[in-house]
């Protein structure tokens, strides 16, 4: 005999389906929210997540990348002459203005880095190369903000913050969190889109000798200079995430909109699963009457649940995947690593087991002489 | 005399506190033996299903005692008396309640399942109750496509799972024509005469006052005497058809 949970699952296609429904309507709505929260934290986060650098040297206390205070270029050969560095190199990233084919002005964020290090420079790209960007006014953007910036092929000659600029390659997926596109360039012409002096840089990227503890280093080279603040990777990642995400009304938003999903997801939940144990409330009083122990109809409700949550969760699983790939040509970047797909996985049980446990209390205080009830 | 099947002594309930408090049961004394068929009868109101509900272990009474096979239940805790219903008791409802979800046999099979009965000894059993019940050609259909009469049957052979001594049927012929109740009710009255279940049954219906050994009527939660020690017929005497004894209020 099937078992009883089942049945009451799949007797009613209807009702399945619509049980169903809430549940993948949940989780995808988690999964989703927590997804733009994670791809918009990712974001904000990019440029120094994937600049290969083990230690940001910046102007004192600055709050995140895109505001670095300009500081004098010299501060490098001190960091150079450190031992334990590798290598290190000047970097700018800073706001400019793109001047779109039609004469009007976009928001870029300009990162000038040396070509000839490995640090700071684009990934992903899809077009043209890093040498490339040896070349005089050469840039680099996303395929992304192609059309946000009106370029419609490789080469195409446009003008920053005044100046010519010519794309000589395309990045794929390097989104930005704020609505300014990130341009690529080298440091020398970052330093012209950003009017920056000759001897100004933003910041300085530091990679260390392999094997050498990354932390006494960073206290080295923080004692060369009062002036200027250094960062391992990590923590200039967390400051500017903290930064944008819980300083910034944009952050708390998408955080909020994360956790809404979740209180919503769970409610929804609760609610479908609720009503499904409700649905069969005069057949666990029947059980009672016939002798079922409070224990055997626990077994019941909860592996109705586990069932739920199971079919619920691989059913939300392929959603979520449609619904991530559809999000990568629109405007929000939904992340979905493997991880929140496991996490997801417990919570989807554990939201089901939760709710199941709700009615699991109104079954327990069933009264069975209500069959007796016509 | 043997020891009867139930025997209730002074069972009174009460619902309800203070001036709400509403007694639905006052002093009840009623014996009902094994291979016996006892009609309860009474106006809406009096207390039938309130003592259905006590006899079957399903409410505590306030006060009093029942006992069952001699063995008192009255004062054993409330997780104790699934215990005792499914060891002892096999329920037939007024509205079946059979699970929609379960074909005829696993409505049976689940009332197995609770006696831990499973797999091919649990279908063989089903089967051989379903055949008892003349439903062999039904195993496999739903309650949904069951006539009145035939899902009162399958009810019937569920209360048979657990090979109970008692069965206790609340208005089992209310919901059925008078085909289908005859043949619930002779069912019933075989399995009291034939395997010596102790059968009680709360109706309202007069059609079937011939089938019953007993008839015992209730008003406002009381049963006037000699409803206790009434004299326990063997299971062969009551075949004849003989006129039920009958106490009336």
């Amino acid at each position: 005999m099937a078992s009883l949970a089942w049945r009451n699952l799949f007797h009613d296609k209807v009702r399945f389906s619509v049980t169903l429904t809430g549940i993948v309507f949940a989780i995808v709505l988690i999964i989703v929210q927590i997804g733009l929260f994670l791809g918009f934290s990712t974001a904000t986060t990019a440029v120094i997540d994937h600049s290969g650098a083990d230690l940001w040297i910046g102007s004192k206390h600055v709050p995140y990348i895109e505001t670095g205070a300009a500081f004098s270029e010299r501060k490098l050969y001190p960091v150079l002459a450190t031992p334990g560095v590798q290598t290190a190199t000047k970097y700018v990233v800073r706001w400019s203005q793109w001047k779109r084919a039609d004469g009007s002005n976009e928001g870029v964020l300009i990162v000038g880095f040396n070509p000839d290090q490995p640090l700071g420079g684009p990934w992903n790209i899809v077009a043209g190369s890093v040498a490339a960007l040896k070349a005089p006014d050469a840039v680099m953007i996303d395929t992304f903000y192609q059309q946000k910036l009106q370029v419609t092929h490789l080469g195409q000659v446009v003008e920053i913050d005044g100046r010519r600029a010519r794309v000589v390659g395309f990045t794929q997926g390097i989104r930005s969190f704020t609505t300014s596109p990130y341009v690529f360039t080298t440091f020398k012409n970052g330093q012209n889109y950003a009017q920056l002096r000759e001897d100004q840089t933003i910041y300085i990227l530091v990679k260390a000798v392999p094997g050498t503890e990354i932390a006494a280093l960073k206290r080295r080279l923080a004692a060369l200079d009062k002036d200027v603040d250094v960062f391992t990777t990590a923590e200039f990642s967390r400051r500017t995430r903290f930064y944008w995400m819980f300083t910034t009304g944009a952050g708390i938003a998408v955080l909020l909109a994360a956790l809404m999903g979740l209180v919503v997801g769970v409610v929804v939940v609760a609610q479908t699963i609720y009503a499904t144990t409700m649905d069969h409330l005069r057949e666990f009083g029947t059980l009672k009457a016939m002798g079922a122990s409070n224990r055997y109809i626990y077994r019941v409700i909860l592996k109705q649940a586990v069932l739920s949550a199971v079919i619920g969760y691989a059913v939300a699983l392929v959603v979520s995947v449609f619904v991530v790939r559809g999000s990568e040509s629109g405007g929000a970047a939904i992340l979905f690593p493997w991880e929140l797909g496991a996490v997801m996985f417990f919570v989807a049980l554990a939201m089901c087991i939760g709710a199941s446990v709700v009615s699991i209390n109104k079954v327990t205080k069933l009264d069975p002489a209500m069959v007796f009830k016509g | 005399m043997k020891t009867p099947a139930i025997a209730v002594r002074g069972v009174t309930k009460v619902f309800g506190w203070g001036d709400a408090a509403v007694r639905a049961l006052d002093g009840v004394n009623l014996d009902v033996a094994r291979g016996e068929v006892v009609l309860l009868m009474g106006p809406s109101g009096s207390g039938k299903t309130t003592l259905l509900s006590v006899m079957g272990c399903i409410l505590h009474p306030t006060a009093g005692s029942v006992r069952i096979h001699g063995r008192e239940v009255s004062g054993l805790p409330e997780r104790e008396l699934p215990t005792v219903r499914l060891e002892n008791i096999g329920f037939v409802f007024q509205g079946f309640n059979l699970f929609p979800t379960l074909t005829a046999a696993e409505n049976v099979e689940l009332a197995l399942d609770l006696k831990n009965v499973r797999g091919r000894e649990a279908k063989r059993r089903a089967r051989s109750l379903l055949e008892l019940v003349g439903l062999t050609d039904k195993l496999d259909v739903y309650p949904e496509d069951l006539s009145g009469g035939q899902k009162q049957r399958v009810a019937i052979a569920r209360a048979l799972a657990g090979d109970p001594q008692i069965v206790l049927a609340d208005e089992p012929t209310a919901a059925l024509d008078w085909s289908s109740g005859r043949t619930v009710i002779e069912l019933l009255r075989k399995l009291a005469h034939e395997r010596g279940r102790a059968v009680v049954l709360v109706t309202h219906d007069t059609r079937i006052l011939e089938f019953g050994d007993r008839i015992v009527h209730i008003e406002d939660g009381r049963i006037p005497e000699p409803s206790v020690g009434a004299p326990i017929l063997a299971p062969a005497a009551e075949t004849t058809g003989a006129i039920p004894t009958s106490v009336t209020a």
